[in-house]
């Protein structure tokens, strides 16, 4: 056992593990935090195999903005997880018996798991020596330039339906006019009045 | 390198460019102020890119290394579901100004989906494949719950989101053990790693593929999304979501299972059959009991759709073919019974129940009778133009040894032909009822009412020339 296959199988444990408890745990705030446990000792899993922006992508997206954002939907929105959970287990028995079937046939699917010929000469080769980084800039604006104006797209498409489906124009709320505000004459907003003393208006 | 590359995606870049364009322009008008505008201009460029399009040439180009294909196939895929998207666009505009519903985004995200349509059917790489059906998919998640305030929209359009997810996961599962298998992404790697067979493995991997489109396609059973979402979207939106997309997600099963897997047709010419025969029969029965237009129109097209893959199922080049001619006259029968369904109202308000046409023949006896032949060609009696299509891809399942499918399909056909014929019953010897629709309706619907209803019957005579370009379209796609 080198400290290679030791690490590996260290990340791999947790990935499952913490894949595991996110679906098992009771508290949902515990499930997002058994997630990020997930998600980091992926970013591990990619470090060992040498794709070291990838894992700090992981981190930094996963763990950073979407667990993030996660907890905060799982505290600030009012969704009662019993009840959820209630509805689950009625369906419980007949979900474990297409998994366990769907799982076994994978297994049967892996089992005799082979490659087609040649795949090495198919495979992707790597450029030259430069890190992963540059590697990845490298082909991400050239190769992959199509997919990569298109994923860009999707973004578009998602940030056009957010706006579609929750902006409201409300009538009922005073917004702030700036040039109604600077131009009020003093002489008409305010009337000064002489209250005498020990009188009252 | 590159220069010849953005050529080839030329009308593609310039949808998108457009796109943008039109939403930085009308942030900065008025609230909706611009959109009947941005509608007529949307579907004016659809139109001209379609011109475009069909007039480009013959020759078959690849660009991105293999990404993007644009050959003969992609460009008949791309005419059709241009046009349909004007053709619907236009239909659409009144009855959303009217219902409140004509946002200046709709045209805009219309426009986004059909670039991801295009892309769809000219994918050459299991990425690009990705890439354009999600951006056709999320855009059209959104127009599907345009409606905010009303329950069912909102449901129709995270029914959909959340059952287009799950068949994108399992499409995505399906390409990973293809590329797990093949070692790369691109078609023409598949098809040649699978040159010497299929592992069980790939085997896995096309079925899961299989599944995420038929899911695309609404074919049964995974169909189950279809009549919610038909019948919850306003009711333009649902006559986009029976022409276009449909157009292009058969255009890219057909380019996938030709393209990539093109050596393995007996592996999935079984899963294929056996998607047409129960599409047929469910869109069929289900369809019977139905009271909803909307919902007996996606029943229909489910039934439709298991029509269109009995010419995948039977593998050949003319197969392909007759799916292409199928898809094109389905198209067209749905413009009009949907232009027919936008104009159904009873004092202002939107009607869709199939009872409210008793008698519909006294009143309208025009828009009856040209409804008469669009119900008459979509339940394929032989005159009108539906017949051909049904024939066209009889037809091929005969010819590569798929009697049985073809069988099938007879039975089905005239099980479906009863519900058909019964809006028609309705319409001409109903019971007499007081309460009657509108008598008034939009000239644009009417136009395309009667056009389609003219198509149907004037088509018989050469189906307007598109068999030879359907031909050449097969034949580019199928070698």
């Amino acid at each position: 056992m080198t400290p290679l296959v030791i690490a590996f199988y260290a990340f791999a444990v947790t990935t499952i593990g913490g894949g595991l408890m996110t679906v098992l745990a009771r508290n949902p705030v515990h499930s997002v935090l058994w997630l990020i446990l997930a998600f980091l000792s992926s970013a591990g899993l990619f470090v060992l195999l040498g794709a070291e922006f990838v894992a700090m992508l992981l981190i930094i997206v996963y763990v950073g903005a979407v667990a993030v954002l996660f907890l905060f939907v799982v505290m600030m929105l009012d969704v009662d997880f019993a009840e959820l959970k209630a509805e689950m287990a009625r369906y419980m028995p007949l979900a474990l018996l297409i998994g366990v079937v769907l799982l076994m046939q994978l297994a049967i699917a892996f089992g005799v798991w082979g490659f087609s010929d040649g795949v090495e000469s198919r495979l992707a080769q790597p450029i030259g020596d430069a890190e992963n980084t540059k590697q990845l800039g490298l082909i991400m604006y050239d190769q992959y330039f199509l997919i990569f104006q298109l994923a860009g797209l999707i973004l578009l498409v998602a940030m056009i339906g957010a706006i579609v489906l929750t902006l409201r124009h409300r009538t009922d709320v005073k917004r702030q006019d700036v040039m109604t505000q600077m131009s009020r004459d003093p002489a008409k907003a305010m009337e000064l009045k002489d209250v005498k003393p020990g009188q009252g208006l | 390198m590159l220069s010849q590359d953005l050529n080839t995606i030329l009308p593609e870049i310039i949808l998108s460019l457009f796109a943008m364009g039109a939403l930085l322009g009308a942030v900065y008008t008025v609230k909706d102020k611009a959109a009947t505008l941005l509608v007529w201009i949307t579907s004016g460029l659809f139109v001209a890119l379609a011109f475009w399009i069909g007039t480009v040439g013959e020759e078959a180009t690849t660009a991105f290394n293999g990404m993007f294909v644009d050959d003969a196939f992609s460009r008949f895929a791309k005419v059709t579901i241009l046009l349909a998207a004007a053709a619907v666009l236009i239909m659409s505009q009144e009855y959303m100004a009217k219902r409140d519903l004509l946002r200046f985004e709709y045209p805009i995200l219309i426009a986004l989906s059909v670039v991801g349509m295009m892309m769809m059917v000219s994918a050459g790489d299991l990425m690009s494949l990705y890439m354009g059906l999600e951006l056709q998919s999320l855009a059209l998640y959104v127009v599907a719950s345009l409606r905010r305030d009303s329950v069912k929209s909102t449901e129709a359009g995270l029914k959909y989101f959340v059952l287009g997810a799950l068949s994108s996961g399992l499409l995505l599962y399906g390409a990973s053990l293809t590329y797990g298998f093949a070692g790369t992404t691109s078609f023409a790697g598949i098809i040649d790693a699978t040159s010497d067979g299929v592992s069980l493995g790939l085997l896995f991997g096309l079925v899961f593929m299989s599944a995420g489109f038929a899911f695309k396609v609404s074919a049964a059973p995974f169909h189950m999304w279809t009549p919610d979402v038909y019948e919850g979207s306003p009711t333009p939106v649902t006559a986009f979501f029976a022409t276009a997309p449909k157009v292009a997600a058969m255009g890219l099963f057909a380019r996938v299972m030709h393209d990539a897997f093109g050596n393995s047709v007996s592996d999935w010419q079984q899963i294929v059959a056996f998607l047409s025969v129960i599409s047929m029969f469910l869109g069929a029965i289900a369809a019977i009991g139905q009271t909803d237009i909307k919902r007996l129109m996606a029943y229909s097209s489910i039934a439709h759709m298991g029509f269109a893959l009995m010419g995948l199922a039977s593998g050949t080049a003319f197969g392909v073919q007759a799916m292409l001619v199928y898809l094109a006259i389905y198209v067209a029968m749905n413009i009009g019974t949907f232009a027919f369904i936008l104009s159904l109202q009873k004092d202002g308000v939107p009607v869709t129940n199939i009872a409210s046409l008793n008698m519909y023949s006294k009143r309208e006896p025009l828009k009856a009778l040209a409804m008469l032949i669009l119900l008459f060609s979509l339940a394929g009696v032989p005159p009108m133009l539906g017949f051909f299509g049904k024939f066209y891809v009889l037809q091929a399942a005969y010819d590569a040894g798929l009697a049985w499918l073809a069988v099938a399909g007879v039975v089905a056909s005239v099980i479906g032909a009863f519900y058909y014929l019964r809006i028609v019953f309705f319409m001409y010897f109903g019971a007499e009822q007081d309460e009657q629709l509108d008598r008034s309706g939009s000239p644009i619907l009417w136009g395309f009412l009667v056009a389609s209803a003219a198509v149907m019957i004037l088509g018989v005579i050469n189906l307007f020339g598109i068999e030879p370009l359907a031909e050449a379209a097969s034949l580019a796609l199928v070698n």
